[in-house]
Order: C-alpha cells, then structure tokens, then sequence
C-alpha cells in the first residue's frame, strides 16, 4: 500500500516533469524514422516489413533504454537525500524496501508507457500504411516491446544500486556513464576482439554463453535476434543462434536476475545507510 | 503523568564524532520542551534518533512504548516532524504534497488540506513548491507535522523563515496541540521567544546535557543575579546612591539608570532598602535572568567542568 503510494506519487510527478512526455516522444520519433527511413534499403519487396523494424528498434533500444532508465534511477536516493526529501519521507509510517519498491514501480511504469506507446506508434504506422504483417511479426514485435520494458528495469535497479551506494549525486552519475559506456559499448567490443584473437581455439560455446550471459544488453539481443526464426535470419544472427543453448525462457529468467538482483542490493545497501 | 519519549543512556558516535554522549531524559504526555545548544550539541542527531532515522550506538530509545528503529511503525502514525531546512518535491503543488504525507499516515486527506489555511497558505495550496518562498516551505512543514494531531510533535528549528506574525499563531497551535496532551518537542536559537512558552528547558553542549529543568528551576540551579534597574532624580552622572550597600554591584547605564546585580537571597533585602530611600527613585525594574543568560551560564559551567 505505503509502495504504492509512493509510487504514485513519482508517476504523477514524471508527468509534472514532462519525463513521461520526452521519452514517449523520444521513442516514438526514432521508431517512426526507423521505420520508414530504415527500410528504404531492403525495398517495399520484402514481405517481413517488421521484422526489419525488429531489428532495428532493438539495436536502437539497447542505446537508449538503459541510458533512459539510468537517467531516472542514478537520482533516485541520493539525490533525495541531498535535497534532504528523503529525511522526511522516512519519518513517515514506511519501511525503506517500500520506498524503494515504490519508486521502481513508478518509474517502471513511466519507462513502460513510453515504450509501449513509442513503439507501439511506429507499428501501428506500419499497418496503417498497408505493409503485410501477420501473426508470427506481430509476436515478436509484442515480446520485442515487452523484452523491452524488462531491460529497462534492470537498468533501472542497477541505477538505484549505484544511487544507494554513492555519497552524492554528481558520483551517482558519473557512475551510471561509466556502467552505461562499459555494457552497452565496451564490453561487446572486448568480448568480439578476444573471439577473434582466440578463434574458436579454447573458448567453447558454453563460455560463450556464460559471457553473454553476465551482460543485460547482450541477454536482451540474443532475446530478441535469435528468439525468432525469421528475425534472426534478418539480423545475421542466425549462426549465433544455432550455436547457443541459450532458450528464450532462460533468457527471460536472465533479465528477470539481473532485475532483482541489483534491486534486493540496493535495498540492502539502502536500509543500511544512515541519515 | 505518562511517558511519551524515554531516552536512557544514549550514545551516539559517527565515526570519530561523538554526537550524542550519555544523554538520559524522558518527556512526559503534555509537555512543551525547549531543545537548546550550539549548532553541533545533539539536537538534530537526538530527533533522528527518536524518529528511528539512526540508531543509537548504545543506550536505548522509546517512543510511545516502541523501539522506533526496530522497523515497528504503529508509534510513527502518531509521530510529527518537521525536519531543520524542511523540503518537498518541487513538481507538486501544496495541497498534493499535503495529501500525499496524510496518505502515508492513512489519515483522511480532506482533513489534513484544511491544515493549509491554519498555517495561512489556503492561497498558494495549488500553486507549485518550486514558486513558494522559503517561509512558506516552511509553513507547508509546519502543516505536515501537524496531519493527524499527533501525540508527539518533533519540531527542529521550527521558527526560522517565519514572519512575526506567522510566529505567534505557531506558538498558538503548538500551545494548544500541548494543552490537549500532545508532546512538544523543539529546538531553537530564538531564545527570548522560548522563554515564555517553554515548560521544561534541556540545554545540550556538545553531546552533553548540561542543564534540564523548568526555567524557574534553572534559574534557582544557576543562582545568577537579578537585576534591579533603578532611575533615580538628582543623582549626577556617574555618581551612585549613597544608600546601597557597598556589597552590591551595581553600575550606571546610559546616564538615567542604576542597575543593581542582586543575588538570589539579596534580592528582597536590596528591594527594601530602594524602598527605603525615600522619594528620589522615580521607577524600578526587576529584570531576572533571561534565558539566553542561563543558557550562557551552563555552557561556561559544561566548559569549566569536562
């Protein structure tokens, strides 16, 4: 109850904010424009106009989702802290898992609209249009947003991890770059350049896995360009996705860790700290 | 009289700090407390604990019969506070920010928006914090503390940023929340404004407590004299009467008046002999000694004494 009214409180103030108004907006235009620029390449021939919106959309979301959810958590305690709302929030009948439980349903819920509606535009522009969708597109469409929403949330608990660690804001956000540039960028990168040194020599598949596995991003891409046939054939994936033994349920479960994970630290590390 | 705070044997160190040493007090249903000391002395670091918000290092706290850092929250619905350098979230109104705390503390929110127009900020109650003043933060503070008409009232630095006037009917409803049994506690630098409304005064220095008492008890502790002011016709300047003992200090001050140091016991002896003068004294004052005294007294006192 005491969650909830917390987390209320953070929605109605995402949309004061106009939070919830640029995410949306955000999201929308560059699933709008990717959809329409970016399949000027492959031609109105090809059938599977959303797979190739599928593609793309999730390259582009594993930029912008953690950065977003980022954005909204790396703030959430200490900066209350320094600006000294949390003092007298927590004179208040409420535990700290509950105000920290409240606040990631809030901001869950605001990165989860934006999603949902931002991409869901773009979709709902692809059919208006007359492009052929059916069935099996529309699926990997709904678990792409929905897959969506889930990275969101691990960045999410992973920006109240570092928020409830860190002794001021300015750290707090120097802290979240860092993790932002380290698994959306830098850790493919590594992982490419040590395959490619190594050349299938000592690595096995299975550490393959287990790497992929200790980094959110590359769980939400395996999730989504090797989760469906066709998408992954589209995405040049088809030969990871041979390779792996990764099942879509298991990378489900994946996210589903890296969520909770952080977010049980974080409460942890929260109720240990004092005023 | 019940007990609504007990605090027994507190000590409270952040690291090499020691905020709180040794405190013991207990605060009784009805009382209107004065929290004084330097900044630094434990004030603040003793309603955190209160509140739970720290706990103690050793010693334990009790409010309303819980341990309020053991994660019970019965005895915080009871419970207002208003934080030093009160701040809200400044994307929300008055009246939301209200209705949000009233939800948290499962009271009726109709009831607790009516607290906006006690504290005079019916008005602005729809306009945004970021555009209130820092007193009318403070008055929207005041309010939140007050949802609920709680048995305990923990107000740090309540006064600040507040006009005169707001002053007064503060002091009105904190009064009365008092008479109606209501814990008060407060602390504050505004001495002079404590000293006719506070029933009990505990002075801290440093983590210690150094004096806790009624101010007229206090005054009987600290024996500091009463001054007795005197304006006298015909007495050329820097010339004192003849009649006064030669015991007593006494000095000129600004020409017109003679202002005598009497001790405690001296005090009626002084006076009769004033009266025994005959007609030249024209006025008298007796002035006893004002808090902000008392206060100084005991921290030289704390300080002769580590």
């Amino acid at each position: 109850m005491n969650a909830l009214i917390i987390a209320a409180k953070e929605i109605h103030q995402a949309i004061r904010n106009r939070w919830v108004l640029a995410s949306t907006l955000l999201l929308a235009g560059l699933a709008l424009s990717l959809t329409f620029l970016g399949s000027a390449p492959t031609g109105t021939v090809g059938a599977r106009a959303l797979d190739v919106v599928i593609v793309s959309l999730s390259s582009l979301t594993i930029f912008l989702i953690p950065l977003i959810a980022l954005l909204i958590s790396h703030d959430a305690i200490v900066g209350d802290m320094e600006r000294g709302t949390m003092l007298l929030l927590l004179s208040y009948p409420v535990a700290r898992w509950q105000v920290l439980l409240g606040k990631f349903v809030g901001h869950l819920a605001v990165l989860a609209f934006a999603t949902c509606l931002g991409y869901g535009i773009a979709a709902a522009a692809l059919i208006a249009t007359g492009g052929h969708i059916d069935a099996d597109s529309l699926a990997a469409f709904a678990a792409m947003i929905g897959s969506s929403v889930l990275l969101g949330a691990v960045f999410v608990a992973i920006g109240y991890l570092v928020s409830a660690l860190v002794r001021d804001r300015g750290t707090a956000a120097g802290v979240c770059i860092g993790l932002w540039l380290l698994l959306v960028l830098i850790y493919d990168m590594a992982l490419l350049g040590v395959l490619a040194v190594d050349q299938g020599r000592s690595i096995s598949a299975a550490a393959v896995d287990a790497m992929l596995l200790l980094n959110p991003t590359d769980v939400y891409r395996l999730f989504n360009l090797t989760g469906f046939a066709n998408v992954s054939s589209f995405a040049g994936m088809a030969g990871l996705a041979q390779s792996t033994t990764l099942s879509a349920q298991g990378l489900l479960i994946a996210l589903l860790v890296w969520t909770l994970v952080p977010l049980g630290l974080a409460a942890a590390a929260f109720s240990r700290r004092e005023l | 009289m019940t007990q609504t705070v007990r605090i027994s044997d507190v000590v409270k160190d952040y690291g090499r700090v020691k905020a709180v040493q040794t405190a013991s007090f207990e605060l009784a249903q009805g009382e209107l407390v004065a929290l004084i000391g330097h900044n630094g002395a434990g004030k603040t670091t003793l309603m955190k604990l209160m509140l739970g918000l720290i706990r103690p290092t050793s010693g334990s706290v009790e409010v309303l019969g819980d341990n309020p850092a053991a994660g019970e929250f019965a005895g915080r619905r009871q419970l207002g506070y208003l934080p030093e350098n009160v701040s809200f979230d400044t994307a929300l109104t008055g009246r939301e920010t209200l209705a949000f705390y009233a939800r948290l503390k499962r009271e009726p929110v109709a009831g607790a928006l009516t607290l906006l127009d006690a504290v005079g900020l019916g008005d602005a109650s729809r306009r945004r914090v970021s555009t209130y003043s820092k007193g009318m933060r403070q008055r929207l503070g005041l309010a939140q503390a007050l949802i609920g008409r709680p048995r305990v009232l923990l107000l740090d630095e309540p006064t600040t940023g507040l006009d005169p006037e707001l002053r007064q009917t503060f002091y009105e409803i904190v009064q009365r929340l008092a008479a109606d049994g209501t814990t008060v506690l407060l602390s504050s630098h505004a001495l002079t404004e404590l000293e006719e409304r506070a029933g009990r005064v505990i002075i801290m220095n440093r983590g210690v407590k150094v004096a806790d008492g009624s101010i007229e008890g206090l005054r009987n502790i600290a024996c500091l004299p009463t001054k007795i002011r005197l304006k006298i016709a015909g007495l050329s300047p820097g010339e004192l009467p003849s009649w006064l003992p030669a015991s007593a200090p006494c000095r000129r001050l600004n020409g017109h008046f003679v202002e005598i140091d009497a001790e405690p016991d001296r005090k009626i002896e002084l006076l009769h002999s004033v009266t025994a003068s005959g007609t030249a004294v024209e006025d008298l004052d007796v002035i006893p000694p004002t808090l902000d005294e008392l206060y100084a007294h005991f921290l030289r006192q704390a300080e002769r004494t580590p």
